[in-house]
């Protein structure tokens, strides 16, 4: 190869290799081999820097990484659907096995029982903390496990619409809408006290703990999905689950949630990873992947990918679902935090996450001219009526070393989405107090 | 031989017992700091949950067990593992190093761009990297796989033809050697899948494709190279004939490891093309995710990116990234802005690579591959005898009574992870290769070694074969058995 330095240490074919495969194939170089590219556009010249040292792209990875205000550095209340959680240091050390992080989808099951098994254990921790029958290997996110709820939902009851609560986070209302319109599915919103659904409406989507942290009616909503026919379609914090009743226990069909609390860093949006429940009568209709139990040619218990009459690579355009490489090490990640976690060490975190934001909210509610004007029963997360215009109570706390709440002006005067988990000490919290009575 | 001895606790069945049926209670894998708050009045009993039953291990239970288990696999780090279409190259260290540095792997996704303009920088960066490997005008990060980026792709498409008064444009051609997500995003976004044939050179058949070009076709989803290893040499063409006929051609840039700086798909006529990430750009692939499938557009669907995008505003202070929405975007297809922190390792890679990196990716990766295909010449059958680009499909045909799948078991036998086989679909008992530009000459060459051996084995031995693999910590799996009688999640015995 003409061009070809030793430059990268990540190819080992040397000059004199090069030299001897060309000679193998019968070409006289490199180039040669891409005679089947129209000569008009062959090697049309990338306008790229030049290579860099591993030292410098650290130091230039760093550079960007510092230019970031970021939470720890800060003491950070942010929430709205991604929250900070400790993350005992055992989780990082396994999941950055190469034997998990640089295997394929486990397509050859006798080469992949690692993966496999492990994926077995996700589906049954997100059946478990869901309080259902029945998980898949896991979607992109919750976004997109909600609306792929929605899709299943119609579906399974043949219907084209679907109804959303309007405390559903904003974002996933959009991925669900997204999703159903080119389908022809028509969205349409209703409150979280609605009693009649409009006809031929397959499901139900509601979040709860909602939007603004609060918990739903979960069993008077499951009633009215179910008297009109549809699914009850749900998203859910799955660190609440430990400590509020699950989607299973309403009679919810169809039980998602983000995972990115058990043990994902927030990584500014992604990947995390969609945990995925329904009910046992349904399971043929979910997307992605699934692991199962079977047994070898010598009756040993093994696991393989199944139910694949489901997926694209055999149904093609009539499979579930397109998706294909999904999150396997996100679920890992999340399994193994609760492994770690327990029966009680998850409980208890929601119970500090509990306790510390019902703290906040009793101090901040008796700052003058703070309020709380949300009723009903909140977990970790909280609406704060400020006195005036969050954005700029933000601007004042970041000067003192804080980020502050998401502002939610645009969805309810003047508030502000606080977020305490067990991560916030309660210097952090008498710190945001005593800010917020100064800046007034 | 000593043979190994074996206590019930030293077993393999009893390795592998699952995390419920290691669980002791009041053992515990984690320690919590004390509550430093006074602790607050509980809501109402009948709210709260009494009933969830989850392992209980300690922490040294956790790491063993999932070491232990971590060792059945497989994996890029251990073996070769040459599974055709899915670019199983090395995966550099850095990547995860940047990945977890503090100020990117702890930025919340719902601060103010003020505060994170280190990492719209990265982003931006990267589009600006990604349009320029695929000579395209706009870059969409937020897809969070290839058939994400794909179902992008197909709403942009639709989008495109609503906002040009062509509704009724409803049908999609794609090429019968194409991956199932293809017409899978295709069936999401609202289209009917005709499939076209190959012809015997294995390139698109040009007269079906004329055939289909009428006044509904919306566009055609192709991969260039293609799935059976070549380049299409009707590429040109095929895009002429489709924009004639008032349609888009979508890329499936899934095999783009082959052509990185020897073309841009832009110049051959692509409108949107979406690369994996976690294939093409080393971001490891973690058994089987998270990946990332930017989408990359031509000015015409440039209004159509989902949101957001990152744009610069220049001023006298520096430059300022912000997120935008595009004009008529298709809308949001996930929660945030995307796989982040797979987006900051694809980063990394670039980086390292520069554009010289880039040339010699693709120019090892198509060296690798044909000379493995002159290594096993005439042991296995070569249903496309040309240059290949960086994977090369055979069939097992030759060998009458053993099939691929029979080879393919074989294999990891002799430690290497087996090719993609029975794909594409339009190749007999196929097995489908790609070495990589990681992998040495010595690792190709005993690679090969061990598929001669197999093609021995097949003519002298084949009931050894159909057993195969005999080295593996099970044998084949029952997938049968799985089907009928679905054991999905663990239950008390």
């Amino acid at each position: 190869m003409a061009d070809s330095q030793l430059t990268s240490p990540y190819i080992p074919n040397t000059v004199d290799e090069q030299a001897a495969m060309l000679q193998a194939i019968g070409v006289d170089s490199v180039d040669d081999l891409f005679q089947d590219i129209p000569a008009e556009f062959r090697n049309p010249g990338l306008n790229m820097p030049a290579p860099l040292s591993e030292m410098e792209v650290l130091q230039e990875l760093q550079r960007l990484s510092e230019r970031n205000l970021y939470p720890g550095r800060y003491a950070s209340f942010l929430g709205a659907g991604v929250y900070r959680h400790f993350t005992p240091s055992v989780v990082s050390a396994l999941v950055s096995r190469g034997e998990y992080l640089t295997s394929y989808t486990p397509y050859q099951a006798e080469a992949s029982q690692g993966t496999l098994q492990s994926t077995f254990e996700f589906q049954t921790m997100s059946s478990q903390i869901m309080g259902m029958e029945v998980a898949n290997a896991g979607m992109y996110d919750g976004a997109t496990s909600l609306a792929e709820a929605a899709l299943m939902a119609c579906r399974i009851t043949k219907r084209g619409r679907v109804a959303i609560v309007d405390t559903v986070a904003p974002n996933y209302a959009e991925v669900v809408r997204t999703y159903a319109e080119p389908q022809g599915i028509e969205a349409y919103t209703v409150s979280s006290s609605v009693r009649e659904l409009q006809p031929g409406t397959a499901c139900l989507l509601v979040q709860s703990p909602n939007f603004f942290g609060y918990l739903e009616d979960m069993g008077g909503l499951t009633d009215v999905a179910h008297n009109h026919g549809a699914l009850m379609c749900t998203s859910a914090d799955p660190v609440a689950m430990s400590m509020f009743k699950s989607p299973g226990a309403y009679g919810v069909d169809i039980a998602t949630a983000e995972g990115q609390a058990l043990g994902v860093p927030p990584s500014f949006g992604g990947p995390y990873v969609g945990i995925f429940t329904c009910k046992q009568e349904f399971f043929r209709q979910m997307p992605g992947r699934i692991a199962g139990r079977t047994t070898d040619t010598q009756g040993r218990t093994g696991y393989v990918l199944t139910l694949q009459t489901r997926e694209q690579h055999i149904r093609r355009e009539r499979a579930t679902s397109n998706i294909c490489t999904s999150t396997a090490l996100i679920g890992l990640m999340a399994t193994i935090y609760v492994a770690c976690m327990g029966k009680q060490g998850l409980r208890r975190v929601a119970e500090i996450c509990y306790h510390k934001a019902h703290y906040a909210a009793g101090q901040i509610a008796e700052i003058p001219g703070y309020s709380l004007p949300m009723e009903g029963t909140f977990f970790q997360e909280f609406v704060v009526r400020c006195p005036r215009p969050p954005a700029e109570i933000n601007a004042a706390l970041q000067d003192r070393g804080i980020i502050g709440g998401l502002d939610v002006s645009d969805l309810t005067p003047n508030g502000m989405l606080i977020c305490v988990t067990e991560v916030n000490s309660r210097r952090e919290i008498d710190s945001l107090v005593s800010a917020l009575k100064e800046i007034g | 031989m000593v043979q190994k001895q074996q206590l019930p606790i030293t077993s393999e069945d009893y390795q592998r017992r699952l995390l419920m049926d290691r669980s002791v209670p009041g053992r515990t894998g984690v320690s919590l700091p004390a509550l430093d708050v006074p602790e607050q009045p509980l809501p109402d009993t009948g709210m709260l949950r009494d009933d969830l039953e989850l392992p209980e291990v300690s922490e040294g239970e956790v790491v063993r067990y999932f070491t232990n288990i971590s060792q059945l696999n497989f994996s890029i780090d251990t073996n070769f593992y040459p599974l055709g279409s899915c670019t199983m190259k090395y995966n550099p260290r850095v990547n995860e190093a940047t990945a977890s540095l503090p100020g990117l792997a702890q930025l919340h996704p719902r601060q103010s761009p003020e505060q994170a303009q280190g990492a719209l920088e990265l982003l931006h960066g990267l589009q600006e990297y990604l349009k320029e490997v695929t000579g395209m005008q706009g870059c969409g990060l937020v897809p969070l796989a290839g058939a994400h980026g794909e179902l992008s792709g197909i709403l942009m498409m639709r989008a495109y033809h609503v906002a040009n008064g062509g509704s009724h444009r409803r049908k999609m051609l794609i090429p019968d050697t194409a991956h199932g997500t293809n017409p899978a995003s295709a069936a999401m976004g609202g289209f009917d899948v005709v499939a076209i044939p190959s012809d015997a050179d294995g390139n698109m058949d040009m007269e079906a494709l004329r055939r289909e070009a009428t006044d509904d076709l919306a566009g055609v989803m192709f991969t260039q190279p293609t799935t059976l290893g070549l380049f299409d040499t009707h590429v040109v063409e095929m895009c002429r004939i489709i924009h004639e006929a008032g349609g888009l051609v979508y890329g499936d840039g899934a095999n783009m490891n082959a052509i990185l700086g020897r073309v841009k798909l832009a110049d051959l006529g692509f409108d949107v093309v979406h690369l994996n990430l976690h294939k093409t750009f080393s971001t490891p692939h973690g058994g089987g995710g998270p990946g990332a499938g930017p989408v990359c557009v031509n000015e015409r669907l440039l209004p159509f990116l989902p949101e957001p995008v990152i744009s610069v505003e220049k001023s006298s202070d520096g430059d300022r990234y912000v997120f935008s929405r595009p004009a008529q975007s298709i809308g949001r297809l996930g929660g945030f802005f995307g796989s982040f922190g797979v987006l900051v390792r694809a980063y990394t890679y670039i980086t390292l690579l520069g554009g010289q990196g880039m040339l010699d990716i693709s120019g090892n990766a198509v060296l690798n591959a044909n000379y493995l295909k002159e290594q096993l010449r005439g042991y296995f059958d070569l249903p496309y005898d040309r240059i290949c680009m960086h994977e090369v499909v055979f069939s097992a045909k030759l060998h009458k009574g053993v099939k691929a799948l029979d080879v393919a078991k074989r294999l990891l036998d002799f430690g290497f992870h087996a090719p993609t086989m029975y794909f594409p679909l339009v190749v007999d008992e196929a097995l489908m290769i790609e070495p990589t530009e990681t992998e040495s000459k010595e690792t190709m060459d005993a690679f090969a070694e061990a598929l001669r051996r197999i093609d021995d084995e097949a003519a002298n031995d084949p009931d050894f074969l159909h057993a195969a693999p005999h080295s593996t910590p099970v044998s084949r799996l029952d997938e049968a058995k799985a089907a009928r009688q679905p054991y999905l999640r663990w239950r008390p015995d």
